[in-house]
């Protein structure tokens, strides 16, 4: 089937990019044929062409005020959106969202924001597939009382509902977007130091390994070049979905007021921001909270896919 | 089975010792000096070695651990200076609140989850299926804090004055108040006794009073309430037991005594709900029991939102009033809560399936 059976005498790079290029394939044709993870892919495609290009389709800049614009602006705080295609008025300015409460364009806080939702995504969960990656493989490599010891300090950080000990966490650290980011990673490190030992332990006695080990492969060969590929396949379906409640969460502790600061264009920290405002200014909390669930939802829609596209004993049944 | 249980309790002995570490060290991490904190930045030397004194700051680490233990197992967890009133105190003001919504939530869920979840396997790839899947991945990927914000936005202003229209927050209207049980049944409580607390904790969550007392206005102001908090709070883990109903009871579907009992005659319903229903069961209790401390995080956006006085909200005022003894306390408390209850979950799978038992 898959990496598993790669025959312990070749185990040269050949033989494996070989094999698990054709398994790439098969799962991007899989993650093609579900038109759930069509969506999540096309929503995300947009979210990352967004992010890319923000600075040149914003039509002004996340922070500045249109009462500096130049030429100045004389508009309402918070003012409607106002699109001329649906008949606003030509003399006024164009806002397609709206402005805040500090008279900047939404429509460009939003664009901004896309960039730093996908940032927040992808490192803290970077940080968390790495360290939980590393723990769970000495966990699972040496056994013992090291496994004990990284174990019991995981459960520890799974006996808190996460986003507490985030909260937790950031009330130590102090708020800010860097110190959430870490909080967030820290409480997401026990999921991929599970799924690693898991892999580990499953692949340690196998003859592959042991050929390698008796060929003279050490530790650090034995772990990252035997081991790791076979713990991938999990690491992928949990990393795409840990991105996803990396997101909400960070959302959840800006929104708290403890993530982003003001005046970062950060998602939840714009809702935060504007919550009292909901019945006033509905387009400030409405735009922001769509886009976090848009964010989120494709992650989870990808995440699902693949761990479907990935599954070796869906093989049979659709390739 | 009594065996299973002692090995469960004393396993989870490590973990809750880890917790108490944990918070305890991440209170003593928490930057700048605990007098100045709470005294304020002019209190002198003099008074802040007093202070230290008093709070046996000024007693070597290892032993200020001991000493929080002991106070811990002696059901003291801290003060807080914000309110001048000790933790366990605010928590039987507080988490009644918490329980009563979080409740509500949990039994919307299960009410309007696991059904859905039935339909969708046993019309498996019809258009209730795609709906209901569809509905359950926008459910676990939205915030909380946003559907809360909308739902009071659509009911309270949108639907003014329709028979729709549902308060946007508090717990009650203006002018209602609640009196406690004990005091309209006329029982002669202690205060401060055991039973006292207890009738006090209960009495505080409205609906359950008001029922008791027999006060149906209050009932259904308190209801009506509730409806909002209870339904944004209730989406993630609906869509979370939606999902694992509907894939476990595909797969039990498939198996061969379903296609014995269907080829014995039996009745449609009763193939569905005894035969399969049943034994989808498992990892249905496994993920109502995962989402419990999700149901807490929530809880914590959900009251912030609705303004609700419940421990989620004491929390976040705790954090903006850099109030530490709230947070290192209900934390700890909300941590032990969240261990017992995993240990609930685990002993009833061991009595559910006997085969987790003997691992």
């Amino acid at each position: 089937m898959t990496f598993i059976t790669a025959t312990p005498a070749k185990l040269d790079s050949e033989a494996l990019t070989s094999k698990s290029t054709s398994l790439w394939q098969i799962t991007w044709h899989r993650l093609f044929r579900r038109k759930s993870s069509v969506i999540g892919m096309s929503i995300l495609a947009m979210l990352v062409t967004t992010a890319l290009t923000a600075q040149w389709i914003a039509p002004y800049s996340p922070t500045l005020s249109m009462l500096d614009a130049s030429p100045p602006q004389n508009l309402q705080k918070r003012s409607s959106p106002c699109i001329h295609l649906l008949g606003c008025a030509q003399d006024q300015p164009q806002h397609i969202m709206g402005t805040d409460g500090n008279i900047r364009d939404e429509f460009s806080r939003m664009l901004y924001g896309a960039r730093l939702s996908l940032m927040i995504g992808l490192s803290t969960v970077s940080f968390a597939i790495f360290i939980g990656t590393v723990l769970g493989a000495l966990a699972g490599y040496f056994g013992g009382w090291i496994d004990n010891l990284i174990m019991r300090v995981m459960d520890v950080l799974l006996a808190f509902p996460s986003l507490l000990l985030a909260i937790a966490i950031v009330t130590v650290l102090g708020p800010g977007l860097i110190n959430a980011l870490l909080a967030i990673g820290i409480v997401s490190i026990p999921a991929y130091a599970r799924v690693m030992r898991a892999s580990v332990l499953s692949v340690r006695e196998m003859d592959f390994v042991s050929a390698t080990r008796s060929l003279g492969g050490n530790t650090y060969e034995i772990l990252f070049k035997c081991i790791l590929p076979n713990a991938l396949t999990p690491l992928i379906v949990q990393g795409t979905l840990g991105i996803a409640s990396a997101i909400l969460d960070a959302a959840a502790l800006s929104f708290l007021g403890l993530g982003a600061q003001p005046p970062t264009p950060e998602w939840g920290s714009m809702l935060g921001a504007e919550r009292n405002q909901v019945f006033t200014a509905p387009h400030l909390v409405f735009y922001p909270g769509l886009a976090i669930m848009l964010t989120v939802l494709s992650f989870n829609l990808i995440g699902d896919g693949l761990r479907d596209a990935l599954d070796p004993r869906l093989v049979h049944v659709s390739s | 089975m009594t065996s299973y249980i002692l090995r469960r309790l004393l396993l989870s002995i490590p973990v809750l010792f880890g917790i108490l570490f944990a918070t305890f060290t991440l209170a003593r991490l928490i930057p700048g000096d605990p007098c100045r904190a709470m005294l304020g930045e002019k209190a002198t030397k003099v008074v802040c070695d007093e202070f230290n004194h008093r709070h046996g700051l000024d007693k070597p680490i290892p032993v200020q651990f001991g000493v929080y233990i002991s106070e811990i197992a002696q059901g003291d967890f801290g003060n807080s200076f914000r309110y001048s009133k000790a933790i366990t105190e605010l928590l039987m003001e507080r988490l009644p609140i918490t329980v009563e919504l979080s409740f509500a939530a949990l039994l919307i869920s299960i009410f309007i989850g696991i059904p859905l979840g039935v339909i969708a396997a046993v019309r498996h790839n019809s258009w209730v299926d795609v709906v209901t899947m569809l509905w359950a991945n926008i459910g676990v990927s939205m915030p909380v804090f946003w559907l809360g914000l909308m739902l009071a936005y659509v009911f309270a202003l949108t639907l003014k004055d329709t028979p729709f229209q549902l308060p946007p927050s508090g717990r009650l209207s203006p002018g209602l108040i609640t009196i406690p049980f004990f005091e309209t049944w006329g029982l002669e409580l202690t205060k401060d006794s055991f039973v006292y607390n207890i009738s006090y904790f209960f009495s505080r969550m409205n609906i359950l009073n008001a029922m008791l007392t027999g006060n149906w206005v209050v009932l259904k102001d308190a209801v009506t309430h509730l409806i909002l908090p209870a339904f944004a709070l209730s989406t993630i883990p609906m869509a979370l037991i939606a999902r694992m109903t509907r894939s476990s009871m595909l797969e039990v579907l498939g198996q061969d005594y379903i296609r014995t009992a269907r080829a014995k005659g039996l009745d449609h319903r009763a193939v569905i709900l005894k035969h399969a229903f049943r034994n989808a069961l498992l990892p249905i209790a496994t993920v109502i029991g995962l989402s419990l401390g999700g149901l807490l995080g929530g809880a914590i956006l959900t009251e912030t939102v609705f303004n609700l006085s419940g421990v989620g909200r004491i929390l976040y005022d705790g954090i903006t009033a850099r109030d530490y003894g709230i947070v290192q306390g209900f934390t700890v408390v909300i941590a032990i809560f969240f261990v017992s209850l995993n240990l609930i979950v685990d002993i009833s799978y061991a009595y559910l399936d006997p085969r987790i038992r003997l691992d």
